[in-house]
């Protein structure tokens, strides 16, 4: 009935590059993995876009940039918002990952390990300014509802944690 | 139009709408700036949530109402929140009492509307309760916090889950919507819901030292549209906008 498997046409993928999290603004939206679709029909491109989060003020916004984008390489474009298949963490690519931790967010764990660590403080999360991984969390919700509030206790910097979401 | 379909889709999404609200108000009156910003985040989420049922309403409604209008301008009686989420904040035992009375539910709910034949409706119970299990998580942790606490913590949770106590059986109220819904395998049938959902909360109850109420006596009526005293300044305050400035979009 659903699939995870992304269809994007290979010509768009430099495009769709381009755009950038808003919030995040060193993560492009398809190493974030909310692009399921895309595709050329009849000069028009059809982009499938899925929130990481329900409430996620960022998806006007992500659908904005995806046509200015799209329209300046010449093509105009119709956004569809989906909701199925979910967004899980799981879609990051490896390169999103590391542009996260690059940008100071620690990146998600897997959904056990995550489940030790926000529900029995275990301490599994590496602090991405010093590496250690003797960190705490402050908070369960963080600056936006996709993240934790943590802070490393060797070097002391609180850091966000990018929940695990399956 | 379907009218059971759209009554069903209202009566889910007017329960989030309305702990949205509740929840939001908080915004820069948290007892702390963690609780602060997870009350704002469980709104965020729970707005999110809605936006999507209210869209799809707008859709079965099929005339000219929109999301918002659906949202913001209906009249008190037109709500078909249960009572639960629209009582105040009395203290913030009340204010995690009510969330987590609502996420027990709220989480067994949207496990079982996955399986609704209404492939819109699934995709938000899916979407929706990844969410919500980070909810419940949070308030379960509060109510054995408090509640396993000091003295006067566990006083003042005992208090507010005795009071909340009269608005959770009518969690399990079928309306004849929903026993349309269920009988054409799109809605879930609650009564199905509420052993797990007692069991489940009296738990985490005895976990937290708290007593479970033995009051037989419940308070229904929100499903039918028939509001608690504090529905109407809510109310005042969520349509604020919509009244003052016509046609906006959220």
């Amino acid at each position: 009935m659903t699939t995870t498997e992304q269809n994007i046409d290979n010509i768009l993928i430099p495009i769709l590059e381009q755009v950038s999290d808003p919030e995040i603004p060193v993560l492009s939206i398809m190493d974030m993995g909310v692009v399921r679709s895309a595709v050329i029909e009849n000069n028009m491109v059809k982009v499938q876009i899925t929130p990481t989060y329900s409430g996620c003020p960022a998806m006007d916004v992500i659908g904005d940039d995806i046509k200015a984008a799209l329209k300046e390489a010449g093509y105009q474009s119709e956004i569809e918002l989906i909701l199925a298949p979910a967004w899980t963490t799981d879609w990051i690519t490896p390169r999103g990952r590391k542009a996260l931790e690059d940008y100071g967010i620690a990146a998600p764990l897997g959904a056990e390990a995550d489940k030790d660590v926000l529900l029995h403080g275990k301490r599994l999360v590496k602090c991405p300014q010093c590496g250690s991984t003797n960190t705490k969390m402050v908070s369960q919700f963080g600056s936006t509802a996709c993240k934790a509030q943590f802070q490393c206790d060797d070097c002391q910097e609180p850091f966000d944690y990018f929940k695990c979401l399956k | 139009m379907k009218q059971n379909l759209y009554n069903y889709i209202l009566g889910i999404a007017d329960n989030s709408l309305i702990l949205g609200q509740r929840m939001g108000a908080l915004t820069g009156h948290g007892p702390s700036l963690e609780t602060d910003i997870a009350c704002t985040n469980i709104s965020l989420d729970l707005f999110g949530q809605v936006r999507s049922y209210y869209q799809y309403a707008a859709k079965v409604a099929g005339d000219k109402r929109t999301e918002d209008d659906i949202a913001m301008l209906r009249h008190e009686r037109e709500y078909l929140n249960v009572l639960l989420v629209e009582q105040p904040d009395t203290d913030f035992a009340y204010t995690m009492g009510r969330q987590f009375l609502f996420d027990v539910y709220h989480f067994l709910f949207l496990t079982e509307l996955q399986k609704s034949k209404d492939l819109t409706l699934s995709a938000i119970a899916t979407k929706s309760l990844k969410e919500v299990s980070y909810h419940q998580r949070f308030s379960t942790d509060w109510i054995k916090r408090l509640g396993d606490g000091t003295e006067e913590s566990n006083k003042r949770m005992q208090t507010a889950i005795d009071d909340l106590w009269t608005y959770t059986d009518e969690l399990f109220h079928q309306t004849d919507a929903d026993k349309e819904m269920v009988a054409e395998g799109i809605g879930v049938d609650v009564t199905t819901l509420k052993e797990a959902y007692y069991q489940k909360v009296a738990d985490v109850l005895q976990e937290s030292t708290l007593t479970i109420p033995e009051s037989k006596y419940f308070q229904k009526g929100g499903k039918q549209g028939i509001h608690t005293e504090h529905m109407g300044y809510l109310l005042a305050e969520l349509q604020y906008m919509q009244r003052a400035y016509p046609n906006m979009e959220w």
